[in-house]
């Protein structure tokens, strides 16, 4: 570390670079971690459904559950295309 | 009843074997009876770690299947009484180790030992699932990089969820970081995450920071766990290590590079 570096701003340094990606990355799984086991087949099932009346794409349909204290809301996001 | 614990990553090389050979070898230096069993069978090497590799006749499979006795197959190591060591076998599949068998034989063990180590093998499969799924607590040990901190994640994850704690709807396995080849100058200089950004992400009490060492290397050169070292700055760090899993308050130390003098740090860099 040379006489200037010492008063560089670490706020670009790699470090910090590496534990931004870790939050994101982490912050996801952690939210897929606690997703019920039924979730992935549910979306496919929706996803058949909604195709026998609008054409969609795999991922047009979003599924997630939502735990408060009291209780879980299922949400259902469904992209329609545009005509 | 013993206390388990398991040692675990995820990731392969971080340091699992080295810190169960200087966690189980610190308990045992405190006058706690205590094994330490590997859990990476087909990959053994606590054994060498432990300086005991000429000494392996029977083993963890081995005593599993019938094939041996418990005492058979333990090994009483030269340096700390009360310290054993329980290999893994080299020769058999990690299928090997079933739930009821590893169950048999940690229920023979916690009638005598007051410890019982488990070295997990890398990854999530079977052989790191069986060595966690018995435990206690959990020494989840990271190194200061992305793969290692995001795997551990992945680990504490299946800890809550796939342990025999978990299943049965006990209190959790109570989670420990240990955080390896730790390097306070790279830190500094913005190239390594800190401790502070580590447990910021994991979110799991720090059991301690061992500091990146020529020392660890050398030890385990000679098939010496490190914490026997004990003039040296990673040793000293396991030895904390120990005193706080055991309850103990000790502050941390080797987190912060060597100081410098004024002049050196001015003119020579780095």
């Amino acid at each position: 570390m040379s006489f200037f570096d010492y008063f560089r701003s670490k706020k670009n340094s790699t470090a910090s670079v590496a534990k931004e990606r870790l939050q994101i990355i982490v912050a996801h799984e952690r939210g897929q971690r606690e997703q019920p086991d039924y979730l992935p087949q549910l979306q496919q099932e929706l996803l058949q459904v909604i195709r026998k009346y609008v054409q969609i794409s795999d991922d047009m349909v979003q599924v997630e559950v939502d735990r408060n204290d009291h209780c879980s809301v299922l949400e259902l996001n469904v992209t329609l295309p545009e005509k | 009843m013993a206390r388990i614990i398991v040692v675990t990553s995820g990731k392969g090389g971080v340091g699992k074997t080295t810190t169960s050979a200087s966690i189980s070898t610190g308990l045992a230096k405190r006058g706690h009876k205590t094994v330490v069993i590997d859990f990476d069978v087909g990959l053994r090497n606590l054994d060498l770690i432990m300086n005991c590799e000429r000494r392996v006749v029977y083993d963890f499979v081995n005593v599993i299947q019938g094939e041996a006795t418990l005492n058979q197959a333990l090994i009483k190591d030269k340096r700390v009484e009360t310290l054993y060591i329980l290999p893994a076998s080299q020769t058999r599949e990690k299928e090997a180790l079933t739930k009821d068998g590893v169950e048999k034989v940690i229920n023979e063990l916690s009638e005598t030992f007051d410890y019982i180590v488990c070295d997990s093998p890398a990854g999530i499969e079977h052989g790191a699932l069986m060595a966690l799924y018995y435990a206690d607590e959990a020494i989840v040990v990271t190194n200061p990089e992305v793969s290692s901190v995001r795997d551990s994640d992945r680990i504490l994850g299946i800890l809550q969820s796939k342990s025999r704690r978990a299943e049965m709807g006990q209190d959790p396995v109570k989670e420990h970081l240990l955080l390896t080849r730790y390097n306070p100058d790279r830190v500094e200089k913005g190239e390594m995450l800190s401790v502070q950004d580590v447990e910021e992400i994991l979110a799991i009490p720090l059991l301690g920071v061992i500091p990146e060492s020529q020392i660890v290397l050398n030890a385990s050169n000679q098939g010496l766990p490190v914490i026997l070292e004990e003039q040296s700055d990673a040793g000293q760090a396991y030895e904390d290590a120990v005193a706080r899993l055991l309850g103990e308050e000790r502050e941390h130390r080797f987190m912060t590079s060597q100081k410098k003098g004024f002049f050196s740090r001015m003119f020579k860099g780095g």
